[in-house]
């Protein structure tokens, strides 16, 4: 299908584009356009603004600041996936984007926009949240910074209101003591996953802390399992298996039925408590 | 007031091109309406199959997924451009040697993509040539052949080199 018909503005700076879009009815930001585009052609999505920020200067930069790494909103997947940074300092989003789309999506997808759009069967944002990271937002009022935990809220809905731009997510950098793994089942390479999963923990000799494991496509968000959390921390990982039916109810969808998903989880949860552990999966 | 048509100017296939379009026109279409470059198909209009690939600014992207309002400014290359330069002769003559393709119509994006991989210089493995065309439908050849192509061309591309 062809989209329906709509106006469009490209935002020479980002003062312009939360201006471009506080004076419309019905504006959407347009990053990289692999999700938006795609539900504009088959009108699921019916703006009648496009406001592109693909031109707004300064947003497509990587930096690491003392503890932290800051990645903007415009750094697309490709340019992230060849970052020596990311590679150093943000080894879980290095795992996980060569399991998003397919090279001509990654050429031209960003993470702000994955970040921001929030699907709840997308790696980035579970990565987001297993990172403990924050999202950097511009407003018509100001700058704020909000943590992963309290972004996302619902289905495709997250602390952003549609006044605001995301210019940026900031994590930790890693340390030596930082251990990352990664894991996703789908029907073929570049699919949405029918379940996936990210985690993050601080290894000190054998033990694992401050575990943070995120399942992704289980729910209407990134889904913390937090008992699968604390069994890991004791190094149990059939135990860890064993809560999630507890913390997890995948409704069905066309992937996969709930029970099959929850299978799932419990598989991936083994492979990656074992990635955490310094042990291959 | 914010406008539903705008004037663009890019270069498609080396050419200058100076249009006015309607902003929720797809780079694809725009190709194959407005310019008569029809070797860019258009299959599911999501970003799936693959079929609308051609290259923008030096790397390949969906055109279905790209609007035409975006490229000003910008340099497009389709697979006439690309086929009439030259530059993926080989890969061509391999996809007919091995029939790597049947009906054609995923034939175009499989092969921007392939040169993609290609341009790295490496010789890939085929789990990797299957992952880089993995967003690239094809419903003829099972796939098989297209990796012998794409594998034949790595390998010769390296043997010339050497």
């Amino acid at each position: 299908m062809k989209p329906a018909p709509f106006a469009y503005e490209r935002a020479r700076s980002l003062d312009h584009a939360i201006e471009l879009i506080a004076g419309a009815e019905d504006a959407r930001l347009l990053a990289g356009g692999q999700s938006l585009i795609a539900t504009l052609n088959m009108r699921l999505s019916r703006p009648q603004l496009l406001v592109d920020i693909n031109r707004v200067p300064d947003l497509d930069r990587i930096t690491l600041n003392t503890s932290q790494i800051e990645i903007g909103a415009l750094v697309r997947y490709a340019e992230a996936e060849r970052s020596a940074e990311i590679a150093t300092h943000a080894p879980l989003i290095a795992k996980a984007l060569p399991f998003i789309g397919h090279p001509a999506i990654r050429n031209r997808g960003t993470i702000g926009g994955s970040i921001a759009f929030g699907d709840p069967a997308a790696e980035l944002p579970a990565c987001f949240v297993a990172l403990d990271g924050e999202a950097v937002i511009a407003g018509p009022s100001g700058t704020r910074v909000v943590k992963a935990d309290a972004f996302y809220k619902g289905l495709f809905e997250s602390a952003l209101t549609p006044r605001d731009v995301l210019t940026a997510i900031r994590i930790p950098a890693a340390t030596s003591e930082t251990r990352t793994a990664f894991a996703e089942l789908a029907r073929r390479h570049g699919d949405y996953a029918m379940v996936g999963l990210a985690a993050t923990a601080r290894a000190a000799g054998k033990a694992l802390s401050d575990v943070r494991i995120v399942f992704f496509g289980v729910g209407t968000t990134p889904v913390r399992a937090h008992s699968a959390e604390a069994a890991l921390a004791t190094g149990d990982i059939e135990a860890a298996v064993k809560t999630i039916a507890a913390d997890l109810e995948p409704p069905d969808d066309v992937q996969a039925t709930g029970a099959v998903k929850r299978q799932l989880a419990g598989v991936l949860l083994r492979r990656v408590a074992r990635q955490l552990m310094g042990e291959d999966a | 007031m914010s406008e539903r048509f705008h004037d663009i100017a890019l270069t498609v296939n080396g050419e200058d091109v100076r249009e006015r379009v309607d902003a929720r026109k797809t780079l694809v279409d725009f190709l194959r309406e407005d310019l008569s470059l029809t070797g860019s198909h258009v299959g599911c209009e999501h970003g799936v199959c693959g079929a609308c690939t051609v290259r923008v600014d030096g790397v390949v992207v969906r055109g279905c997924l790209m609007l035409a309002v975006q490229c000003d400014g910008t340099r497009v290359e389709t697979i006439e451009g690309v086929s009439d330069l030259g530059e993926i002769a080989d890969l061509q003559s391999a996809f007919e040697t091995r029939n790597a393709l049947q009906c054609g119509y995923c034939t175009p994006g499989m092969l921007l993509t392939a040169q993609e991989l290609l341009a790295s210089g490496r010789v890939p493995s085929r789990d990797e040539i299957r992952a880089h065309i993995s967003g690239n439908y094809c419903r003829c050849t099972g796939y098989q052949a297209i990796v012998d192509a794409v594998e034949a061309v790595a390998q010769s591309r390296a043997g010339g080199r050497r």
